[in-house]
Protein backbone atom coordinates (compact mmCIF):
# COMPACT_ATOMS: atom_id res chain seq x y z
CA UNK A 1 0.00 0.00 0.00
CA UNK A 2 1.50 3.31 -1.17
CA UNK A 3 1.00 6.24 1.21
CA UNK A 4 1.55 9.85 0.21
CA UNK A 5 3.05 11.75 3.13
CA UNK A 6 1.43 15.07 4.03
CA UNK A 7 2.43 17.73 6.54
CA UNK A 8 -0.19 19.59 8.56
CA UNK A 9 -0.87 22.56 8.44
CA UNK A 10 -1.18 22.07 4.72
CA UNK A 11 0.47 23.71 1.71
CA UNK A 12 -1.99 24.62 -1.05
CA UNK A 13 0.05 22.87 -3.73
CA UNK A 14 0.18 19.63 -1.69
CA UNK A 15 -3.58 19.69 -1.29
CA UNK A 16 -4.23 20.50 -4.95
CA UNK A 17 -2.12 17.53 -6.04
CA UNK A 18 -4.20 14.98 -4.10
CA UNK A 19 -6.57 12.72 -6.01
CA UNK A 20 -9.61 10.78 -4.79
CA UNK A 21 -8.73 7.23 -3.82
CA UNK A 22 -5.11 7.98 -2.85
CA UNK A 23 -3.86 6.83 0.53
CA UNK A 24 -2.26 9.56 2.63
CA UNK A 25 -0.37 9.64 5.88
CA UNK A 26 -0.67 12.94 7.76
CA UNK A 27 1.79 14.20 10.36
CA UNK A 28 1.69 17.54 12.18
CA UNK A 29 -1.08 19.44 13.94
CA UNK A 30 -4.82 19.16 13.44
CA UNK A 31 -7.71 20.85 15.22
CA UNK A 32 -10.73 18.86 16.34
CA UNK A 33 -14.28 20.05 15.97
CA UNK A 34 -17.70 18.50 15.82
CA UNK A 35 -21.30 19.70 16.01
CA UNK A 36 -21.21 22.08 18.99
CA UNK A 37 -17.79 23.61 18.21
CA UNK A 38 -18.78 24.15 14.58
CA UNK A 39 -21.90 25.99 15.66
CA UNK A 40 -19.84 28.30 17.87
CA UNK A 41 -17.16 28.88 15.22
CA UNK A 42 -19.66 29.75 12.51
CA UNK A 43 -21.71 31.91 14.90
CA UNK A 44 -18.48 33.80 15.69
CA UNK A 45 -17.79 34.26 11.97
CA UNK A 46 -21.34 35.55 11.35
CA UNK A 47 -21.13 38.07 14.17
CA UNK A 48 -17.58 39.16 13.34
CA UNK A 49 -16.09 37.91 16.61
CA UNK A 50 -12.44 36.80 16.77
CA UNK A 51 -11.90 33.07 16.29
CA UNK A 52 -10.10 30.98 18.92
CA UNK A 53 -8.04 29.04 16.34
CA UNK A 54 -6.26 29.93 13.07
CA UNK A 55 -8.02 28.65 9.94
CA UNK A 56 -5.58 29.41 7.11
CA UNK A 57 -4.09 26.19 5.75
CA UNK A 58 -5.38 24.18 8.70
CA UNK A 59 -7.12 20.82 8.93
CA UNK A 60 -10.18 20.08 11.05
CA UNK A 61 -10.73 16.53 12.26
CA UNK A 62 -14.36 15.69 13.05
CA UNK A 63 -13.88 13.80 16.30
CA UNK A 64 -15.01 13.73 19.90
CA UNK A 65 -12.28 11.68 21.55
CA UNK A 66 -12.45 9.41 24.58
CA UNK A 67 -10.04 10.89 27.12
CA UNK A 68 -8.42 8.96 29.97
CA UNK A 69 -5.98 10.64 32.34
CA UNK A 70 -5.76 13.58 29.94
CA UNK A 71 -4.87 11.49 26.90
CA UNK A 72 -7.03 10.43 23.96
CA UNK A 73 -7.59 6.66 24.16
CA UNK A 74 -10.00 6.38 21.24
CA UNK A 75 -10.33 8.99 18.52
CA UNK A 76 -11.94 7.81 15.31
CA UNK A 77 -13.96 10.04 12.98
CA UNK A 78 -17.60 11.03 13.40
CA UNK A 79 -20.15 11.34 10.57
CA UNK A 80 -19.09 14.34 8.47
CA UNK A 81 -22.51 15.00 6.95
CA UNK A 82 -23.67 16.67 10.17
CA UNK A 83 -20.99 19.30 9.66
CA UNK A 84 -22.06 20.01 6.07
CA UNK A 85 -24.13 23.05 7.04
CA UNK A 86 -21.04 24.62 8.63
CA UNK A 87 -18.18 23.42 6.41
CA UNK A 88 -18.41 25.91 3.48
CA UNK A 89 -18.00 28.92 5.82
CA UNK A 90 -14.80 27.38 7.19
CA UNK A 91 -13.39 26.34 3.79
CA UNK A 92 -14.07 29.91 2.63
CA UNK A 93 -11.90 31.21 5.46
CA UNK A 94 -8.87 29.10 4.76
CA UNK A 95 -9.47 25.59 6.05
CA UNK A 96 -7.74 23.33 3.51
CA UNK A 97 -8.61 19.90 4.84
CA UNK A 98 -11.50 18.34 6.69
CA UNK A 99 -11.31 14.79 8.00
CA UNK A 100 -14.23 12.57 8.93
CA UNK A 101 -16.27 9.64 7.74
CA UNK A 102 -18.98 9.27 5.14
CA UNK A 103 -20.01 11.21 2.05
CA UNK A 104 -20.73 14.95 1.95
CA UNK A 105 -23.59 16.91 0.43
CA UNK A 106 -23.35 18.84 -2.81
CA UNK A 107 -22.72 22.22 -1.17
CA UNK A 108 -19.54 20.82 0.38
CA UNK A 109 -18.37 19.40 -2.97
CA UNK A 110 -18.81 22.87 -4.48
CA UNK A 111 -17.01 24.59 -1.62
CA UNK A 112 -14.09 22.14 -1.84
CA UNK A 113 -13.71 22.83 -5.59
CA UNK A 114 -14.09 26.57 -5.19
CA UNK A 115 -11.41 26.71 -2.48
CA UNK A 116 -8.95 24.17 -3.87
CA UNK A 117 -9.45 22.14 -0.72
CA UNK A 118 -9.94 18.47 0.05
CA UNK A 119 -11.92 16.05 2.21
CA UNK A 120 -10.05 13.09 3.70
CA UNK A 121 -11.78 9.98 5.02
CA UNK A 122 -10.70 8.36 8.23
CA UNK A 123 -11.91 4.81 8.89
CA UNK A 124 -15.03 4.90 11.03
CA UNK A 125 -14.74 2.40 13.87
CA UNK A 126 -10.94 2.44 14.13
CA UNK A 127 -10.88 4.68 17.23
CA UNK A 128 -8.08 2.92 19.09
CA UNK A 129 -5.75 2.92 16.06
CA UNK A 130 -6.22 6.65 15.48
CA UNK A 131 -5.66 7.44 19.16
CA UNK A 132 -2.41 5.52 18.87
CA UNK A 133 -1.27 8.02 16.18
CA UNK A 134 -1.96 11.03 18.42
CA UNK A 135 1.20 12.11 20.22
CA UNK A 136 -0.37 14.91 22.27
CA UNK A 137 -3.69 16.66 22.72
CA UNK A 138 -4.63 19.87 24.46
CA UNK A 139 -7.87 21.81 24.66
CA UNK A 140 -7.54 25.18 22.92
CA UNK A 141 -11.16 26.41 22.90
CA UNK A 142 -14.65 25.82 24.28
CA UNK A 143 -13.48 23.67 27.18
CA UNK A 144 -17.00 23.65 28.63
CA UNK A 145 -18.09 21.40 25.74
CA UNK A 146 -16.18 18.42 27.15
CA UNK A 147 -15.41 15.95 24.35
CA UNK A 148 -16.84 18.51 21.89
CA UNK A 149 -14.24 21.13 22.82
CA UNK A 150 -11.63 22.11 20.22
CA UNK A 151 -8.42 20.17 20.83
CA UNK A 152 -5.13 20.80 19.09
CA UNK A 153 -3.74 17.36 18.21
CA UNK A 154 -0.19 16.50 17.35
CA UNK A 155 -0.47 13.50 15.06
CA UNK A 156 1.98 11.17 13.41
CA UNK A 157 1.33 8.97 10.37
CA UNK A 158 -2.43 9.39 10.50
CA UNK A 159 -3.73 6.90 7.86
CA UNK A 160 -6.43 8.46 5.64
CA UNK A 161 -7.93 8.18 2.18
CA UNK A 162 -8.57 11.10 -0.18
CA UNK A 163 -12.36 11.02 -0.40
CA UNK A 164 -13.13 14.25 -2.30
CA UNK A 165 -10.35 16.03 -4.15
CA UNK A 166 -10.05 19.67 -5.24
CA UNK A 167 -11.49 18.82 -8.66
CA UNK A 168 -14.63 17.40 -7.07
CA UNK A 169 -13.75 13.76 -7.74
CA UNK A 170 -15.17 11.40 -5.13
CA UNK A 171 -14.37 7.96 -3.79
CA UNK A 172 -18.00 7.40 -2.83
CA UNK A 173 -20.38 5.42 -4.94
CA UNK A 174 -22.78 8.32 -5.65
CA UNK B 1 -57.63 -2.73 52.03
CA UNK B 2 -55.07 -3.92 54.52
CA UNK B 3 -51.45 -4.94 54.15
CA UNK B 4 -49.50 -7.32 56.30
CA UNK B 5 -45.73 -7.49 56.42
CA UNK B 6 -44.14 -10.78 57.39
CA UNK B 7 -40.46 -11.38 57.70
CA UNK B 8 -38.56 -14.63 58.26
CA UNK B 9 -41.49 -16.93 57.68
CA UNK B 10 -40.78 -20.13 55.86
CA UNK B 11 -42.12 -20.38 52.34
CA UNK B 12 -44.77 -22.98 53.14
CA UNK B 13 -46.54 -20.64 55.50
CA UNK B 14 -46.18 -17.57 53.35
CA UNK B 15 -47.70 -19.45 50.42
CA UNK B 16 -50.54 -20.64 52.60
CA UNK B 17 -51.11 -17.16 53.90
CA UNK B 18 -50.97 -15.71 50.40
CA UNK B 19 -53.72 -18.11 49.34
CA UNK B 20 -55.86 -17.18 52.32
CA UNK B 21 -55.46 -13.51 51.49
CA UNK B 22 -56.14 -14.17 47.82
CA UNK B 23 -59.46 -15.83 48.61
CA UNK B 24 -60.26 -13.01 50.99
CA UNK B 25 -59.74 -10.64 48.07
CA UNK B 26 -57.02 -8.71 49.82
CA UNK B 27 -53.47 -7.83 48.93
CA UNK B 28 -50.47 -8.51 51.08
CA UNK B 29 -46.78 -7.78 51.12
CA UNK B 30 -45.03 -11.06 51.74
CA UNK B 31 -41.30 -11.35 51.40
CA UNK B 32 -40.73 -14.72 49.84
CA UNK B 33 -38.35 -13.54 47.17
CA UNK B 34 -34.73 -13.74 46.25
CA UNK B 35 -32.89 -10.64 47.35
CA UNK B 36 -30.33 -9.05 45.05
CA UNK B 37 -28.52 -6.10 46.51
CA UNK B 38 -28.37 -2.71 44.83
CA UNK B 39 -24.57 -2.69 45.08
CA UNK B 40 -24.37 -6.06 43.29
CA UNK B 41 -26.30 -4.59 40.37
CA UNK B 42 -24.08 -1.49 40.33
CA UNK B 43 -20.97 -3.67 40.24
CA UNK B 44 -22.37 -5.89 37.49
CA UNK B 45 -23.34 -2.93 35.29
CA UNK B 46 -20.00 -1.26 35.84
CA UNK B 47 -18.24 -4.46 34.71
CA UNK B 48 -20.51 -4.76 31.67
CA UNK B 49 -19.36 -1.38 30.36
CA UNK B 50 -15.94 -2.87 29.63
CA UNK B 51 -17.72 -4.30 26.56
CA UNK B 52 -16.81 -0.91 25.01
CA UNK B 53 -13.20 -2.17 24.86
CA UNK B 54 -13.80 -5.16 22.60
CA UNK B 55 -15.58 -6.21 19.45
CA UNK B 56 -17.90 -9.19 19.79
CA UNK B 57 -16.23 -12.38 18.44
CA UNK B 58 -19.08 -12.95 15.99
CA UNK B 59 -18.65 -9.44 14.53
CA UNK B 60 -14.92 -9.91 14.21
CA UNK B 61 -15.45 -13.25 12.44
CA UNK B 62 -17.92 -11.60 10.06
CA UNK B 63 -15.40 -8.83 9.27
CA UNK B 64 -12.77 -11.47 8.51
CA UNK B 65 -15.14 -13.23 6.12
CA UNK B 66 -15.87 -9.89 4.44
CA UNK B 67 -12.13 -9.23 4.06
CA UNK B 68 -11.65 -12.54 2.23
CA UNK B 69 -14.11 -11.52 -0.46
CA UNK B 70 -13.22 -7.81 -0.70
CA UNK B 71 -11.64 -6.57 -3.90
CA UNK B 72 -12.02 -2.76 -3.64
CA UNK B 73 -8.61 -1.44 -2.45
CA UNK B 74 -10.02 1.25 -0.13
CA UNK B 75 -12.57 -1.14 1.30
CA UNK B 76 -9.94 -3.84 1.82
CA UNK B 77 -7.67 -1.31 3.54
CA UNK B 78 -10.55 -0.24 5.79
CA UNK B 79 -11.34 -3.82 6.80
CA UNK B 80 -7.67 -4.41 7.62
CA UNK B 81 -7.71 -1.26 9.76
CA UNK B 82 -10.86 -2.37 11.57
CA UNK B 83 -9.40 -5.80 12.35
CA UNK B 84 -6.11 -4.27 13.54
CA UNK B 85 -8.10 -1.81 15.61
CA UNK B 86 -10.06 -4.60 17.29
CA UNK B 87 -6.81 -6.37 18.20
CA UNK B 88 -5.19 -3.17 19.50
CA UNK B 89 -8.25 -2.20 21.56
CA UNK B 90 -8.35 -5.59 23.21
CA UNK B 91 -4.61 -5.73 23.81
CA UNK B 92 -4.29 -2.22 25.28
CA UNK B 93 -7.79 -2.07 26.78
CA UNK B 94 -8.80 0.97 24.73
CA UNK B 95 -12.32 1.86 23.64
CA UNK B 96 -12.83 0.18 20.26
CA UNK B 97 -14.56 3.27 18.92
CA UNK B 98 -14.64 6.73 20.49
CA UNK B 99 -18.42 6.66 20.26
CA UNK B 100 -18.95 4.49 23.31
CA UNK B 101 -22.59 5.18 22.80
CA UNK B 102 -25.62 5.79 24.84
CA UNK B 103 -25.84 2.90 27.28
CA UNK B 104 -28.82 0.71 26.43
CA UNK B 105 -29.79 -2.08 28.83
CA UNK B 106 -32.19 -4.91 28.18
CA UNK B 107 -33.16 -6.32 31.57
CA UNK B 108 -34.94 -9.58 32.24
CA UNK B 109 -36.15 -9.35 35.79
CA UNK B 110 -37.49 -12.52 37.41
CA UNK B 111 -40.68 -11.65 39.25
CA UNK B 112 -39.38 -13.44 42.34
CA UNK B 113 -36.50 -10.99 42.67
CA UNK B 114 -36.42 -8.14 45.13
CA UNK B 115 -33.81 -5.43 44.69
CA UNK B 116 -32.69 -4.37 48.16
CA UNK B 117 -31.16 -1.00 48.84
CA UNK B 118 -32.42 1.15 45.98
CA UNK B 119 -34.09 1.34 42.61
CA UNK B 120 -32.98 -0.94 39.78
CA UNK B 121 -32.60 1.90 37.29
CA UNK B 122 -30.58 3.95 39.77
CA UNK B 123 -28.24 0.98 40.19
CA UNK B 124 -27.84 0.65 36.43
CA UNK B 125 -27.07 4.36 36.08
CA UNK B 126 -24.54 4.22 38.91
CA UNK B 127 -22.86 1.28 37.16
CA UNK B 128 -22.70 3.27 33.92
CA UNK B 129 -21.30 6.31 35.76
CA UNK B 130 -18.51 4.26 37.37
CA UNK B 131 -17.75 1.98 34.44
CA UNK B 132 -17.57 4.68 31.78
CA UNK B 133 -15.21 6.77 33.93
CA UNK B 134 -12.99 3.81 34.84
CA UNK B 135 -12.64 2.67 31.22
CA UNK B 136 -12.06 6.13 29.77
CA UNK B 137 -15.28 5.92 27.79
CA UNK B 138 -16.88 9.08 26.44
CA UNK B 139 -19.59 11.11 28.13
CA UNK B 140 -21.89 11.52 25.13
CA UNK B 141 -25.26 12.14 26.77
CA UNK B 142 -26.84 15.57 27.04
CA UNK B 143 -30.12 17.43 27.47
CA UNK B 144 -31.85 17.51 24.06
CA UNK B 145 -33.01 21.12 24.47
CA UNK B 146 -30.18 22.88 26.31
CA UNK B 147 -27.51 20.53 24.80
CA UNK B 148 -25.80 20.54 28.20
CA UNK B 149 -23.80 17.34 28.76
CA UNK B 150 -24.66 15.32 31.87
CA UNK B 151 -20.93 14.62 32.18
CA UNK B 152 -21.10 10.94 33.08
CA UNK B 153 -23.00 9.31 30.19
CA UNK B 154 -26.13 8.85 32.28
CA UNK B 155 -28.99 8.24 32.07
CA UNK B 156 -29.01 4.88 30.35
CA UNK B 157 -31.98 3.71 28.29
CA UNK B 158 -33.44 0.74 30.17
CA UNK B 159 -35.92 -1.79 28.83
CA UNK B 160 -37.28 -4.08 31.56
CA UNK B 161 -39.08 -7.32 30.85
CA UNK B 162 -40.64 -9.18 33.74
CA UNK B 163 -40.01 -12.93 33.54
CA UNK B 164 -40.65 -16.06 35.58
CA UNK B 165 -38.16 -17.14 38.22
CA UNK B 166 -35.65 -15.46 40.47
CA UNK B 167 -32.82 -14.49 38.10
CA UNK B 168 -31.87 -11.02 36.96
CA UNK B 169 -30.17 -10.81 33.59
CA UNK B 170 -28.72 -7.61 32.17
CA UNK B 171 -27.66 -7.13 28.56
CA UNK B 172 -25.62 -4.04 27.75
CA UNK B 173 -25.57 -2.50 24.26
CA UNK B 174 -23.44 0.65 23.96
CA UNK B 175 -25.15 2.23 20.96
CA UNK B 176 -23.24 4.67 18.80
CA UNK B 177 -25.26 7.35 17.10
CA UNK B 178 -23.66 7.44 13.66
CA UNK B 179 -25.72 4.33 13.13
CA UNK B 180 -28.59 5.15 15.53
CA UNK B 181 -29.30 8.36 13.60
CA UNK B 182 -30.06 6.19 10.57
CA UNK B 183 -32.96 4.39 12.32
CA UNK B 184 -36.27 4.41 10.48
CA UNK B 185 -39.88 3.60 11.32
CA UNK B 186 -42.38 2.88 8.54
CA UNK B 187 -46.06 2.50 9.36
CA UNK B 188 -47.11 0.44 6.35
CA UNK B 189 -50.65 -0.66 5.65
CA UNK B 190 -51.64 -4.33 5.20
CA UNK B 191 -51.78 -4.00 1.40
CA UNK B 192 -48.03 -3.25 1.34
CA UNK B 193 -47.34 -6.84 2.46
CA UNK B 194 -43.95 -8.50 2.69
CA UNK B 195 -42.84 -6.78 -0.51
CA UNK B 196 -43.41 -3.47 1.22
CA UNK B 197 -41.35 -4.62 4.18
CA UNK B 198 -38.44 -5.48 1.87
CA UNK B 199 -38.65 -2.10 0.12
CA UNK B 200 -38.51 -0.28 3.46
CA UNK B 201 -35.49 -2.13 4.77
CA UNK B 202 -33.50 -1.70 1.57
CA UNK B 203 -34.56 1.95 1.36
CA UNK B 204 -33.44 2.65 4.95
CA UNK B 205 -29.99 1.24 4.24
CA UNK B 206 -29.75 3.07 0.92
CA UNK B 207 -30.62 6.40 2.55
CA UNK B 208 -28.10 5.75 5.32
CA UNK B 209 -25.41 5.20 2.69
CA UNK B 210 -21.90 5.74 4.02
CA UNK B 211 -23.02 7.42 7.26
CA UNK B 212 -23.54 4.51 9.72
CA UNK B 213 -19.99 3.05 9.33
CA UNK B 214 -20.67 0.11 7.03
CA UNK B 215 -20.30 -2.84 7.01
CA UNK B 216 -23.39 -2.78 9.18
CA UNK B 217 -25.73 -5.14 10.96
CA UNK B 218 -29.36 -4.38 10.14
CA UNK B 219 -31.92 -4.95 12.90
CA UNK B 220 -35.51 -5.15 11.71
CA UNK B 221 -38.67 -5.25 13.84
CA UNK B 222 -41.91 -6.13 12.10
CA UNK B 223 -45.32 -5.79 13.78
CA UNK B 224 -46.61 -4.68 17.15
CA UNK B 225 -47.15 -0.96 17.66
CA UNK B 226 -44.79 1.80 16.51
CA UNK B 227 -42.82 1.64 19.77
CA UNK B 228 -42.84 -2.18 19.91
CA UNK B 229 -41.42 -2.41 16.36
CA UNK B 230 -38.57 -0.05 17.29
CA UNK B 231 -37.60 -1.98 20.41
CA UNK B 232 -37.86 -5.26 18.51
CA UNK B 233 -35.52 -3.92 15.82
CA UNK B 234 -32.96 -2.90 18.42
CA UNK B 235 -33.23 -6.27 20.22
CA UNK B 236 -32.15 -8.00 17.01
CA UNK B 237 -28.74 -6.33 17.40
CA UNK B 238 -28.14 -8.44 20.51
CA UNK B 239 -27.99 -11.64 18.45
CA UNK B 240 -24.68 -13.14 17.37
CA UNK B 241 -23.79 -11.54 14.05
CA UNK B 242 -25.18 -13.71 11.26
CA UNK B 243 -26.99 -16.19 13.52
CA UNK B 244 -30.22 -16.93 11.62
CA UNK B 245 -33.68 -16.41 13.06
CA UNK B 246 -35.33 -19.48 14.61
CA UNK B 247 -38.29 -18.81 12.35
CA UNK B 248 -37.53 -20.35 8.89
CA UNK B 249 -39.60 -17.70 7.06
CA UNK B 250 -37.72 -14.88 8.76
CA UNK B 251 -34.38 -16.65 8.27
CA UNK B 252 -35.06 -16.82 4.50
CA UNK B 253 -36.09 -13.15 4.48
CA UNK B 254 -32.87 -12.25 6.31
CA UNK B 255 -30.75 -13.85 3.58
CA UNK B 256 -32.82 -12.29 0.80
CA UNK B 257 -32.53 -8.81 2.32
CA UNK B 258 -28.81 -9.15 3.02
CA UNK B 259 -28.24 -9.98 -0.65
CA UNK B 260 -30.45 -7.09 -1.78
CA UNK B 261 -28.57 -4.67 0.50
CA UNK B 262 -25.17 -5.90 -0.62
CA UNK B 263 -26.24 -5.39 -4.24
CA UNK B 264 -26.63 -1.64 -3.52
CA UNK B 265 -22.86 -1.18 -3.89
CA UNK B 266 -22.43 1.13 -0.86
CA UNK B 267 -19.62 -1.02 0.47
CA UNK B 268 -17.26 -0.72 3.43
CA UNK B 269 -17.26 2.90 4.65
CA UNK B 270 -19.18 3.80 1.46
CA UNK B 271 -16.13 3.05 -0.69
CA UNK B 272 -18.04 0.63 -2.97
CA UNK B 273 -18.06 -3.16 -3.20
CA UNK B 274 -20.35 -5.89 -1.94
CA UNK B 275 -19.76 -5.68 1.81
CA UNK B 276 -22.43 -3.24 2.99
CA UNK B 277 -24.20 -5.52 5.48
CA UNK B 278 -22.59 -8.25 7.56
CA UNK B 279 -26.03 -9.54 8.53
CA UNK B 280 -29.74 -8.77 8.63
CA UNK B 281 -31.56 -9.83 11.79
CA UNK B 282 -35.34 -9.79 11.83
CA UNK B 283 -37.84 -10.16 14.67
CA UNK B 284 -41.62 -10.08 14.52
CA UNK B 285 -44.59 -9.58 16.84
CA UNK B 286 -48.32 -9.76 16.19
CA UNK B 287 -49.81 -6.50 15.02
CA UNK B 288 -53.20 -4.85 14.47
CA UNK B 289 -55.50 -5.74 11.55
CA UNK B 290 -55.02 -2.20 10.22
CA UNK B 291 -51.25 -2.11 10.40
CA UNK B 292 -47.84 -3.30 9.29
CA UNK B 293 -45.18 -1.43 11.28
CA UNK B 294 -41.56 -1.90 10.17
CA UNK B 295 -38.65 -0.51 12.17
CA UNK B 296 -35.02 -0.53 11.09
CA UNK B 297 -32.21 -0.09 13.60
CA UNK B 298 -28.66 -0.16 12.31
CA UNK B 299 -25.54 -1.32 14.15
CA UNK B 300 -22.18 -0.03 12.93
CA UNK B 301 -19.15 -2.29 12.41
CA UNK B 302 -18.05 -1.74 16.03
CA UNK B 303 -20.55 -4.21 17.52
CA UNK B 304 -20.27 -4.38 21.29
CA UNK B 305 -22.62 -6.38 23.50
CA UNK B 306 -22.24 -8.00 26.91
CA UNK B 307 -24.57 -9.92 29.18
CA UNK B 308 -24.57 -11.10 32.76
CA UNK B 309 -27.04 -13.10 34.82
CA UNK B 310 -27.19 -12.57 38.57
Amino acid sequence: MEFKRLKAPFASEDVAALRAGEFVSVSGTLYTGRDAAHKRLTDAIKSGQPLPIPLEGQGIYYVGPCIKDGNPVSAGPTTSARMDVYAPALYDRGIKVTIGKGDRTQNVYQSIQKNGAVYLAAIGGAGALYADCIKSARVVAYEDLGTEAIFCLSVQDFPLIVAIDSLGNSIYNR
Amino acid sequence: MFSVIFYNICSKYTTLLANVLKYAGKSAIIHNMRTIFYDTVVEACSSLTSACLRMTPSCEAALRRARETESEPSAAFSLDMLLQNAALAQQKRLPLCQDTGMAVFFVRLGQDVHIEGGLLEDAINEGVRRGYAANGCRASVLDPITRKNTGDNTPAVVHIELTAGDALSLTFLPKGFGSENMSRLYMLTPSDGVEGVKRCVVNAVKEAGSKPCPPIIVGVGIGGTADKACVLAKQQLLREVGAPSDDPTLAALEIELKDAINALGIGVQGFGGNNTALAVHIGKYPTHIAALPVAVNIQCNAARVAEVTL
